[in-house]
This record gives structure tokens, sequence and C-alpha cells, in this order.
């Protein structure tokens, strides 16, 4: 039942798509039917296939990249003062410049291959996991530094074993957010300039009026996308089994 | 809160206590100026057995701890005796807890603040919370474990602590519960690991605050004479706003009034802790420590 009723919405809202570019006669090249992206989907399986694992090892390489200066930044800014002074309002005022505007820069730097893409995502990613990582650092259960602080704690050790797996829930919510953007960065960098890529291959099929295959590279993007968020979903939760819900699984 | 026959809320109906030896502590609790000079533990060399540390005593002189421009208390001067347990009632907001953080060093003292410890200070301390603050990724020997943790104590003292606190966990019937995440365990048991947790620390000062008052009737009381018997011989201040919590295990009751705080009565109390508190001249101590913190609440609001 529970899978079946978003199967079910998803079926629906396919068939009133089918039947709308029926009536009103809506030419393929413009908004293929669903049934020409799933004939499409077959017998491109193979071109899919290939351009989705190299969009896929850019996400994912792009993933690890940001997750990690994003969490080297959150532990520095909280460990060093003058770091919090010096990098917070340079951090803050670096969100101010549109992160997609930098992407041709990234190509014209790294070149047309994977490095630019996995930059993109990295950037991409980089500002929800620092901030959301660097919040959940400073927002330690008081009662609990005093407690270390009454047991004369060295600084490091409640900084690694109180306020680390503290922030361990906020850090989640950032890579939460990271894995729905990361295939954001990845596609962007892709348009701007590749050979390979889901991306761009949509933008490749655009241009030759391949609508309905531009159509069955987005359908793939987006179960890769849900595909990588379940999975980081999956593996927060093995990691924070203490972390209880307080919202029904159901809503 | 209104007044109650205090002989027939402990009806016998609750579990005897723990402790063998309550049953002929002398239940008459008297109010009497025999407090002994200050400074001076009450009893040298009891409770510094087994390699104890030495407990110490604290004079606390003129202290003033100001929120916001507001002073919480000026000038409050209080006499901690070694050795004892000390409770301080008080309505709330009058800066009981504030007291007791600033004992513990994490408010700073301000203007003429003195601490006097004596003879050894500033001792170590332990501290016990109205929440158990267990950690929540850590299972309940691991968070009994939190002080030689947090202080990176080698591999061999670790070993030797762990040993500890396996004594300790078996000696508070949580010997089942080890390996169990606090979420796992029921608001007793949390607290009583909280109290492994504060006795693995061997501390001879023991701050608490309110460490009681979150549990239900009954295991309130088991914690209590648990706690009484297990501190028995440090130097204990308990924060309490239960005028029977207080009369149960206090060698002295202090009230607090009025903003800035003062301290508006102290009552001294013979006998072991914990004690029962279900005859006449407990119920009319009971009445009386009632009215003065009526008394007390009117003159902080």
């Amino acid at each position: 039942m529970k899978f079946l009723r978003p199967l079910l919405v998803a079926s629906v809202l396919l068939a009133l798509w089918e039947a709308l570019v029926r009536a009103l006669e809506i030419p393929a090249f413009i908004l293929p039917p669903p049934s020409r992206v799933a004939v499409a989907l077959a017998e491109n399986a193979a071109l899919l296939g290939r351009n989705a694992g190299i969009t896929a090892l850019e996400i994912l390489l792009g993933l690890i990249l940001g997750t990690a200066m994003g969490c080297a930044s959150g532990l520095t800014l909280v460990r060093f003062g003058a770091a919090r002074r010096l990098l917070l309002p340079m951090l803050i005022a670096s969100q101010a410049v549109p992160v997609f505007a930098l992407a041709p820069l990234l190509v014209l730097w790294l070149g047309y291959g994977l490095a630019s893409k996995i930059a993109m995502a990295a950037l991409v990613i980089y500002f929800p996991v620092a901030s959301a990582f660097y919040d959940g650092l400073r927002r330690t259960e008081p009662g609990w530094l005093e407690l270390a602080r009454t047991m004369r704690a060295r600084p490091l050790a409640v900084l690694l074993q109180i306020r680390l797996p503290a922030a361990l829930p906020a850090l989640g919510s950032g890579l939460r957010v990271a894995a729905a953007v990361a295939p954001i960065g990845a596609v962007i960098g892709e348009w701007v300039g590749a050979s390979a890529g889901l991306g761009y291959l949509m933008t490749l099929s655009l241009a030759r009026a391949q609508t309905d295959l531009a159509f069955a590279a987005l359908t793939v993007l987006a179960v890769l996308g849900l595909a990588l968020f379940y999975a980081v979903d999956l593996g927060l939760r093995r990691l924070i089994p203490w972390q209880r819900e307080s919202v029904a699984q159901s809503d | 809160m209104s007044r109650f026959p205090p002989s027939q809320h402990f009806a016998g109906r609750l579990p005897p206590d723990p402790e063998p030896g309550a049953d002929s502590v002398s239940a008459h609790p008297r109010q009497g100026p025999d407090s002994p000079p200050s400074g001076t533990p009450r009893r040298p060399g009891e409770g510094v057995a087994r390699g104890s540390p030495t407990i110490s005593s604290l004079h606390i002189r003129h202290a003033t701890v100001a929120f916001d421009g507001q002073d919480l208390f000026r000038d409050l001067s209080l006499e901690l005796p070694a050795g004892r347990w000390t409770c301080i009632l008080g309505p709330s907001g009058v800066g009981k807890s504030s007291l007791l953080r600033l004992i513990a060093g994490l408010i700073p003292p301000q203007g003429a603040t003195r601490l006097d410890w004596q003879p050894l200070a500033p001792p170590r301390l332990s501290f016990l919370a109205q929440t158990d603050l267990l950690l929540p990724w850590l299972s309940a020997l691991d968070n009994v474990l939190l002080g030689p943790r947090l202080r990176r104590v080698s591999a061999v003292e670790m070993q030797s602590e762990r040993q500890r606190a396996l004594a300790l966990l078996q000696r508070l019937g949580l010997e089942r519960s080890t390996t169990s995440l606090p979420a796992t365990l029921s608001g007793g048991m949390r607290q009583r690991v909280a109290l492994a947790r504060t006795l693995l620390e061997d501390a001879p000062t023991v701050l608490m605050d309110e460490p009681f008052s979150q549990l239900d009737a009954i295991t309130r009381h088991d914690l209590q004479a648990l706690a009484a018997q297990l501190f028995s011989d440090r130097t204990v201040v308990l924060v309490t706003h239960d005028p029977q919590e207080a009369l149960r295990l206090g060698h002295r009751v202090v009230v607090l009034a009025g903003r800035p705080a003062q301290v508006s009565s102290v009552l001294e109390l013979d006998g072991a802790i914990p004690r029962e508190i279900d005859d006449l001249a407990s119920a009319r101590l009971h009445a009386e420590l009632m009215r003065s913190l009526h008394a007390a609440a009117e003159r902080s609001a």
C-alpha cells in the first residue's frame, strides 16, 4: 500500500499527460508523450547507461569532496576563534555570488573532463554542508558542556566526543540537502561544456530536435537523484541510530 | 501547594527503604544552634578511609551574581560544612541553580565574591543535574566512563576505571543494561546511570540540582536513599524545591528568599540520612518549612 499510492498517482499523471498531448496534437519535438519517452528509453538504453555512469561518478565524487571541505570548514570555524572572525564573513559574502555563474570559469580552468563537473557539484553542496555542520557544532546542549567542564575535560576531547557526535543530526540534514542539489551542479557543468554525461546528452538531443531522448535522459537523471537521496538517507539512519523522529513515518 | 497531613502522606505504602539502617535512625530532627564551628570537618577520619579524597568545607562570602544588570543575589554568605548534606530551598527563580553553578565554577565570581575552601582549594567537584545529561550515542557503561574518556586517561587507567564502572552499575542494579543506549532505559534507570557517572568521579564535593524532581514518587524515594548512602561522607549541596526532600536528606536546610536573594532561614537537623519523616515532629517541621517558603515566595515575587 505504501508503495502503491505514489505509483498510482504517477500513473494517473502520466495518463493525463499522454491524453493531453494526443488531444491537443502537440508535436513530439515540443512535448513528446510518455509512450514515446518510454520507447526512447528502451532504444537508447546503452547510450543512456554509459552517460548516466559518468554523471553518477561526477555527482558522487563531488559529494565526497564537498562534504569533506564542508566538514573541515565547520570544525575549523568552531575550534578556532580567529578563523571564525576572519572566514565566517567571507564565507557568507561568497554566497552572494551565484555558484552557477562560475561554471564557465571552472570549465575554462579545469577543462571539459570530469574535474570541472566534480568541482561544480562540490561547490554547490559546500555551503549547505558547512553551515549545517557549523550550526550543529555550535548548538551543543549546554548541560553536556558544563558537565564536561566539571569533569575537567580536555578541549579537543569535548570537540570530538561531545560536540561532533551531537552535531551529526544537523550534518545529516545538510547532507540530505547536498544529495538533492549535487546532481544540479554536475548537470550545469555538463551543459556549459562536456563531451559526455546526461546533461551533455540532453543539450545534444535538444539541438537535434530529439526531444524524446532529452526526456529519457531527464528521467534517468531523476531516478539517479532519487537513488542518491535514499542511499544517503539510509546511510545517515545507520550512522545516527539514536536520533529519534517526532514526525510519523507516513507523513 | 496546600498543606496536607504528612502522617497520611507517608501512610506506609512505600516500599521499605533499601538502606537497612534507615529504620533505626532517630526521626526527631530538631532546630538547634549546635552547628559546629565553621570550616572544620565534623567527622574527621570517617569516610576518608579507602583512600578517599580529602573532604573540604566551603564558606561562601559576599557572593554576588548579576544577570543583565539585575542582581540575582548580592553579598550572600553561606557555609557548607565538610562531609554534610546542605539542602538549598527557595521559590523558583530565586537563584538556587545559579548559586550551585557559582560553586561549580561555571559562573565566574563577580564583585567581592569569595569561595573559601578548607582545607583543600578548590576540590574536585562532580555535578548531578535535573536531567540526566546522558549522551544519547553512548551506552550506559560508556556514559558512566565519560569523565575518564574526556580526560583522555591512559589505557591502563581506563581499564581499572572500567572495572569500577561495571562494579558501580552492578551496585545500582544496572548490570544487565551496561550496553543499552539511554533511549532504551526508563527515567529512573537513566538517573541511576547518571548517579553512577557522578560516583565514578569520586569527587569530595557533589553538587546536585534537583536530580530527583522528574522521577515518580517511588523511584524518587529509592534514589534519595541510595544517594544518601552512596554520598554519605561527601560535602553535598542539594538544590531542591521539595521541603520533604530537604527534610529527608539535609543535615542543614537553607531557605533562600528575596531579590536579590538572601538566606532567610537555616535549619540544622540531627541524625543520619535518609530520615523517615513520618512522625509528629517532622510534620511540624514540614509545616514550618512550608510557611517559610510561602513567605520567601512572597518576598521574591
